[in-house]
């Protein structure tokens, strides 16, 4: 079984934000909710960098571990999702997880938040597979019709990597070797003169 | 003879001191030499250069406060918090653990507690006469106090354990019922609570001031253990104790909860992180001693639950209790009676 993954190569990123558009037009997202976003590292200066990040579908999931209605599971090709009909909106999932992944609807007094919504790496929720409540609750799943993510699948870089993990490393891998250059050879600037 | 050679010694001595503080200053000093006969050399260029890429990634650690991204909202711009990885092992490990070893050992302390010292009965009959302890507003503000405890602490448990304890029964379906309304009925309740725990805490703060009497009455257990009673006023040394966990903890726990009640006001992630730790911290500090509180007030002591009941409390209780109260109120009695009758 594959066990899916995200990588962005931060040397290809340009910040183009068009896996931030494709996501919310896939997925018809309400206003104000992002499932993914581009950040920038030294913005405007030499050596900016640029990463894509949205839900990274982690093994040991936090949010899944500190869910009070324990709504979240892990697929078989390894995908976090989550059920929106148990989700009672507390918010925790969005304070355990390092990636800023878990989205709301509203933050409103009294903690009213909403339905808990996040990247489903195109894969949908415990619907029917391209059911319609499925389509409205959680988006397209691509998965299911044996597409990847619509983020990386049309990455104009191919900065975004998604799929199984074997086959992203590898394509990463080989990236790294034949692309050489300056920050690969860390050390070299500080080391020799010429 | 004598003389001398003790003058001696004692110059020996000026000498040897003199000498050993010249040394430990050259151990110290000589090595230094370095940096004076180098100049700043050493903090030339060289040094400075540093990895674009390690910085990047750097800054992706330490939170990147100065990245950019073109959604808007709280944080967006933040790659990785790592905060909420310690919130999550806190939360899930040592807190729930110890919370319930906590509750339990509490619960198991009061029972056998119960069975070996039992209730602590009046010493002598009750006299008939009665005297008010509570005023009706004054009990108002008590029971609301307490119901909303009680729910505060249920519901908050519940989204604490109930995953582990109630899904295994309920389900996953009929638990997320329960705990959205858990979940609105905390969040909504809550600040109720602190108004009313604020008023309570201004109310009867004079008479919660620590005084001479309350050491005694520590030393003494409160009476509870032992058959001797010490003295206290209209609040005991126990009492006193309760007050000012609820003005420091529970101060604690109603703060911490707006913060994690309001998410409207931008406060960030860590914020809310810090806030949850203290707010479950002091919510089982707070379980715990009312364990105790509704102990005493209830079977732990005969004659005190009518105090919060009915308003009044036998002469014969107030004078084993809160000897010095009544005497206050007998005095005051007898002074309202002077004046009303004059000779």
């Amino acid at each position: 079984m594959a066990r899916m993954k995200f990588l962005c190569d931060a040397e290809r990123c340009i910040e183009c934000n068009a896996c931030v558009t494709a996501c919310k037009n896939e997925h018809e997202v309400p206003w104000g909710i992002n499932r993914r976003r581009v950040v920038t590292i030294d913005d405007g200066i030499p050596g900016e960098k640029s990463i894509s990040v949205a839900c990274m579908h982690c093994t040991d999931a936090p949010c899944q571990a500190v869910c009070p209605v324990d709504c979240f599971y892990t697929t078989d090709d390894g995908v976090v999702l989550h059920d929106k009909d148990i989700c009672i909106g507390c918010g925790y999932c969005f304070y355990a997880c390092p990636f800023g992944a878990p989205q709301y609807p509203q933050e409103g007094a009294f903690g009213a938040r909403g339905k808990m919504d996040k990247c489903t790496f195109c894969a949908g929720g415990p619907e029917p597979d391209n059911s319609q409540a499925e389509l409205d609750k959680y988006g397209r799943n691509r998965l299911a019709e044996g597409k990847l993510p619509l983020c990386a699948e049309m990455c104009s870089t191919k900065a975004l990597l998604a799929g199984d993990g074997d086959i992203v490393a590898d394509l990463f891998r080989s990236r790294v070797v034949r692309r050489g250059g300056r920050p690969d050879t860390w050390g070299w600037n500080t080391a020799y003169k010429d | 003879m004598p003389a001398t050679s003790t003058m001696n010694l004692a110059q020996r001595k000026k000498i040897m001191r003199r000498s050993f503080i010249v040394m430990l200053l050259a151990i110290i000093l000589l090595p230094l030499s370095g940096y004076w006969l180098m100049g700043n050399q050493a903090t030339d260029s060289e040094a400075t250069v540093t990895n674009p890429r390690a910085d990047t990634w750097r800054q992706v650690r330490q939170g990147s406060p100065d990245a950019y991204t073109a959604v808007q909202g709280r944080e967006t711009n933040v790659l990785i918090q790592n905060m909420g990885q310690n919130w999550r092992q806190l939360r899930n490990g040592p807190l729930a653990t110890y919370g319930s070893w906590l509750i339990f050992a509490v619960l198991a302390a009061l029972t056998l507690f119960y069975l070996t010292r039992g209730q602590v009965k009046l010493t002598h009959p009750r006299t008939g006469k009665t005297v008010e302890r509570w005023t009706l507003n004054e009990r108002r503000l008590h029971w609301l106090t307490a119901t909303l405890f009680i729910i505060l602490a249920i519901t908050g448990l519940s989204l604490l354990y109930g995953r582990y304890v109630l899904i295994p029964i309920m389900g996953h379906v009929a638990f997320a019922a329960y705990a959205d309304v858990a979940k609105w009925a905390h969040n909504i309740l809550g600040p109720v609570f602190s108004v009313a725990l604020l008023v309570i805490l201004v109310k009867w703060f004079k008479e919660n001031l620590f005084s001479r009497v309350d050491l005694e009455w520590f030393k003494g257990f409160g009476g509870i253990i032992g058959d001797q009673h010490p003295p206290a006023g209209k609040f005991n040394g126990g009492e006193k104790l309760w007050y000012w966990t609820l003005a420091t903890a529970g101060v604690a726990i109603c703060a911490t909860g707006f913060v994690l009640d309001f998410p409207n006001f931008d406060q960030t992630r860590f914020v809310i992180q810090i806030s949850h730790l203290i707010h479950l911290s002091t919510a089982f500090l707070l379980i715990a001693f009312a364990f105790g509180h509704i102990y005493i007030g209830t079977i732990g002591t005969e004659g005190a639950l009518e105090g919060m009941t009915t308003g009044h409390v036998d002469t014969a209780w107030a004078e084993q209790h809160h000897n010095l109260w009544l005497e206050e109120l007998q005095a005051q009695q007898q002074a309202d009676n002077d004046k009303q009758t004059p000779q």
